[in-house]
């Protein structure tokens, strides 16, 4: 049992990362690696956000959305879209108001990034991958937490790559975004080898 | 009318969506393995842009500020689900290739990017041709990278076979890298770079400016 959830876990952290493989989340990707610790406090408030938002959402699709899932003949698949995007706006919205209150320190270290998330389409996109999969609700969980670790793994990688770039001679139309996007393609390539492990 | 023209052109290759302002970069990389299906995503995004700055645009003055972003994020997710309900009504075999990416025209942040900072501020028409110009910009970086590594990666343009592939007794052996998404990171990077070599003032101000080497200076003393 617990080697199943190993499994999913392993898998949605390298071989299927959400960031490398499917690119979602690209553009705070790639708007904010410039540096190590903005990526870091990034990371962890999209593994929190991912590892609740998930789980929620599979919630909401098995027991509202799915069909015959509210009464014999229901099926509300069709509204999911506005469902999720709701259900991760009023997350976000709870989480800073909760960290606000109790964890000011972390509440702090997040800043801005918090609201930005709810229009990040990493969360969406792994919520949206977990009920295209039919999951269940402790899977669910695992591949919410592995999602969001797998992506704050890469910021911070692709951060670290960037910081030190910033003193390389680089031509001059690739200042800035090109040499990020070529920066990225390369640490793809680092990726795909993960594709070869068999779970 | 020239002000609309401005509007409807500078998102092509001025201000483009993807190159410039990086937004909506998710779907570009993913969705660019052959062009028929890259056409699709085209249009579908250009259609949800559009309506979204059009509807966005037309009750801008009755949207209280503080709940702007919820309502903004409705009229586009409302838009998405009709276009994907649209889509798998009639081109099923798409949207199964499409999977969630069709969905996740909701989180592009071309629409909302351009909700907020075009439609919230103009009228209808100005916000509905603008929303086709960026769809427009967009759909221009992807149909280029779509080109190119369907050309490559299969030997064919529109899936009609311009260099029969080895496998089918012809003489061209495919490049799979093209296939892998890793390609398109590099032909975004290399677009990007070719464009700012065309229109230079877009080029970005290193942080560090590196000094000559000394070996230069001494060569500029002599």
């Amino acid at each position: 049992m617990l080697e199943a959830y190993l499994s999913i876990f392993i898998k949605a952290v390298f071989i299927e990362n959400i960031a490398i493989n499917f690119f979602l989340g690209m553009c705070t990707f790639l708007a904010i690696s410039k540096r190590i610790q903005p990526a870091i406090g990034l990371g962890i408030a999209v593994i929190v956000v991912l590892g609740l938002a998930v789980p929620i959402n599979n919630l909401i699709f098995n027991f509202f959305l799915k069909a015959d899932a509210l009464f014999p003949g229901s099926d509300l698949h069709f509204v999911g879209l506005i469902c999720y995007i709701g259900i991760i706006a009023a997350l976000v919205q709870i989480l800073e108001m909760f960290l606000d209150r109790y964890i000011p320190a972390l509440y702090n270290a997040l800043g801005v990034f918090l609201p930005l998330i709810t229009v990040n389409c990493a969360i969406l996109g792994g919520v949206l991958f977990s009920i295209e999969r039919n999951l269940e609700f402790t899977e669910s969980i695992v591949y919410g937490l592995g999602a969001g670790t797998g992506w704050a793994l890469a910021i911070v990688a692709l951060a670290g790559i960037t910081e030190r770039l910033k003193y390389a001679d680089i031509p001059e139309g690739l200042q800035g975004l090109g040499i990020t996007f070529i920066t990225v393609g390369l640490m793809c390539f680092g990726f795909l080898s993960f594709g070869g492990i068999s779970l | 009318m020239s002000k609309a023209k401005e509007v409807l052109l500078n998102p092509l290759f001025n201000d483009n969506p993807i190159a410039l302002q990086i937004l909506g970069i998710c779907s570009a990389l993913a969705v660019t393995g052959t062009l028929y299906i890259t056409l699709i995503m085209c249009v579908a995004l250009t259609t949800v842009v559009t309506l979204s700055n059009l509807f966005v645009s037309l009750i801008r003055n009755h949207i209280p500020t503080n709940i702007r972003i919820i309502v903004q994020i409705s009229i586009i997710a409302t838009l998405v689900m009709l276009v994907d309900e649209v889509l798998q009504a009639f081109d099923y075999e798409s949207s199964k290739t499409l999977s969630v990416f069709v969905g996740l025209i909701v989180t592009n942040c071309i629409v909302m990017g351009r909700a907020e900072a075009f439609a919230m501020k103009n009228g209808p028409l100005m916000s509905a041709i603008d929303g086709f110009g960026n769809g427009l910009g967009y759909s221009v970086i992807l149909i280029i990278i779509a080109i190119i590594r369907e050309f490559i990666g299969a030997g064919t343009f529109y899936g009609i076979e311009i260099m029969p592939l080895t496998t089918n007794g012809g003489w061209y052996l495919a490049n799979n890298f093209f296939l892998t998404p890793a390609s398109s990171f590099f032909i975004i990077g290399f677009t990007i770079w070719a464009l700012r070599q065309w229109k230079t003032e877009q080029i970005e101000e290193p942080e560090f400016k590196i000094s000559k080497n000394s070996l230069e200076t001494e060569k500029r003393a002599i």
